[in-house]
């Protein structure tokens, strides 16, 4: 579903943010990317949603070699990606529900149809009686369930998270991880990048490790070892 | 519908929903586009209007051809014949007698014609040519004093050459004038949309990250640079049309006092679609432009 193999990525200035990276991740897969701030978790986040380019390697995605995409055809790869970013990139001029459609509306649903898949993947991250309200007005797991309700709607086979817990007292990081549990077990290949080893979830997750731009796959350990590794 | 319609009639609604949301800035950058184009259409439309008066003053753009004194009907068939023949324009024959009937009706000639002892009028045929190019009217009058028992040809052609001159110096002026108003349209129309893509920025964001194509982000604002830009040009229209309304009866008084009878002719229907057109597609170009250089950031 996603294999990275020798992903190097320079950028001018001369820094390696990324040096041989190299995994494989299975269709419906559940996977962390875990490693401190500055490690290149955002970097391979951006490189995997086709934002950036790498600098040497290869990453497929559901068979598509991202470096052999065409400027024109990337749109329509992140059609099938379901992307969360760090600041979430919620529109706070729309309200919740126009915030849901509008990928929807890139990809040219026709308008009833729409309307019925953003109010059910509003129901499915919890927030069905929210629709009329903005964004500024929920808190802030509210405001990522919206993301991951707008990151869904199309049916993404693969979700890429980056940094979805970040700012979230426990219980909410645990919510937002149960949504992403619900979706892993229908299918979808979820990576989740985190830099905080405390936000894993209670059940072993696999965890790739990233260090000042090399990836290593942290054995299958006790989570309270994980978090200790990762840390 | 299919996807691509649906999109299409998307953008209009969004650019539509763009003018209605900031209907102050709206009204007056159509104002200003509106004013820009009045001024060359209004150029354009007298030119239209004056060139429509020379075909209506006696004498002007048109050859009058004497007869002789002795030319008979057999004469007068024979040139009636030739103008047929030869496609020429319009003509009117105008009789010996009619002639003498006009000069009598003319203030103070009904005496002087009395005391006349016969008609010293000839008989005469008033030529408008279909093309009025001077080169050609002198052409035409240069045939006509060839043909038999044509006594005179009358054409005033420094004054036709001086009114050509002076439509085309019109011309060039509404033309330049034309150029620079559109310029203006392009420029007004590449700063709204800079003004929009800067305001829309974070939108454009993340339209871009969850897989909107260039067309998708594009449309709407090339949308709205055609549709202000359309606007503008139906804005023009009704300022061009009020000042047409205020002209026309002093235009008509002054024209009846020169012996012809015309009235300004406004804008047409067509003449109301092609200023919306013009205003559209240089609305787009302005948008196109702008979208071009200001997108580039979030590629």
């Amino acid at each position: 579903m996603i294999t990275a193999s020798g992903v190097t990525k320079r950028y001018a200035e001369g820094r390696e943010a990324l040096r041989d990276v190299s995994f494989e991740i299975t269709a419906g897969e559940m996977v962390f990317l875990t490693g401190h701030s500055g490690a290149g978790k955002s970097t391979l986040f951006k490189l995997l949603a086709a934002i950036e380019r790498p600098t040497s390697g290869s990453i497929v995605i559901n068979g598509q070699n991202l470096a052999a995409l065409g400027r024109s055809t990337v749109p329509y790869l992140r059609r099938k990606l379901g992307l969360l970013f760090q600041d979430r990139k919620l529109l706070f001029d729309r309200t919740v529900l126009d915030n849901v459609l509008l990928p929807l509306a890139i990809v040219g649903h026709p308008p009833r149809d729409a309307l019925r898949r953003a109010q059910a993947a509003l129901s499915k991250v919890g927030l069905p009686d929210r629709e009329k309200a903005m964004p500024i007005a929920l808190s802030g797991g509210e405001q990522q369930r919206l993301a991951i309700a707008r990151a869904v709607v199309n049916r993404p086979a693969v979700i890429l998270a980056d940094e979805p817990t970040a700012n979230l007292d426990a219980v909410a990081a645990r919510e937002i991880l149960e949504i992403f549990r619900a979706f892993q077990q229908v299918g979808v290949t979820v990576l989740i990048a985190t830099h905080d080893p405390a936000s894993l979830p209670a059940v072993r997750p696999r965890v790739l490790l990233l260090d000042h731009g090399q990836m290593s796959e942290l054995p299958a350990v006790a989570d309270a070892a994980i978090a200790g590794a990762a840390a | 519908m299919s996807v691509w319609l649906a999109q299409h009639l998307a953008a209009i609604r969004d650019a539509c929903r763009r003018l209605a949301a900031a209907p102050l800035n709206s009204l007056l950058s159509l104002l200003v586009i509106g004013i820009a184009l009045t001024l060359p259409t209004a150029g354009w439309l007298m030119l239209d209007n004056l060139r429509a008066l020379s075909g209506d003053l006696p004498g002007v753009q048109q050859i009058s051809i004497f007869l002789s004194l002795e030319a008979g009907k057999r004469d007068v068939g024979e040139i009636e014949s030739r103008l047929q023949a030869g496609q020429v324009g319009k003509w009117r024959f105008v009789a010996r007698e009619e002639a003498l009937q006009r000069l009598q009706a003319a203030e103070g000639m009904a005496d002087i014609i009395a005391s006349l002892p016969r008609n010293p009028l000839p008989d005469a045929f008033v030529v408008t040519p279909a093309n009025s190019r001077p080169a050609e009217l002198e052409r035409l009058a240069k045939a006509f004093s060839g043909w038999p028992k044509v006594a005179h040809v009358q054409l005033d052609s420094a004054w036709v050459k001086r009114f050509d001159a002076l439509l085309r110096l019109g011309r060039l002026v509404v033309v330049l004038l034309g150029v620079l108003f559109a310029g203006a349209l392009v420029t007004i129309t590449f700063n709204t949309i800079r003004l929009q893509i800067l305001a829309q920025a974070a939108e454009i964001e993340v339209a871009r990250l969850i897989g909107a194509t260039d067309s998708y982000i594009q449309r709407p604002l090339h949308y709205f640079g055609m549709l202000q830009g359309a606007l503008g040009g139906l804005c023009a229209a009704v300022l061009v049309a009020v000042g047409f309304h205020l002209l026309t009866p002093l235009v008509a008084e002054l024209t009846q006092l020169y012996g012809a009878n015309f009235a300004l002719q406004g804008l047409s229907a067509l003449h109301l679609a092609t200023l919306a057109a013009i205003g559209a597609a240089l609305g787009w170009l302005g948008a196109k432009i702008s979208v071009l250089m200001h997108l580039r950031r979030f590629a």
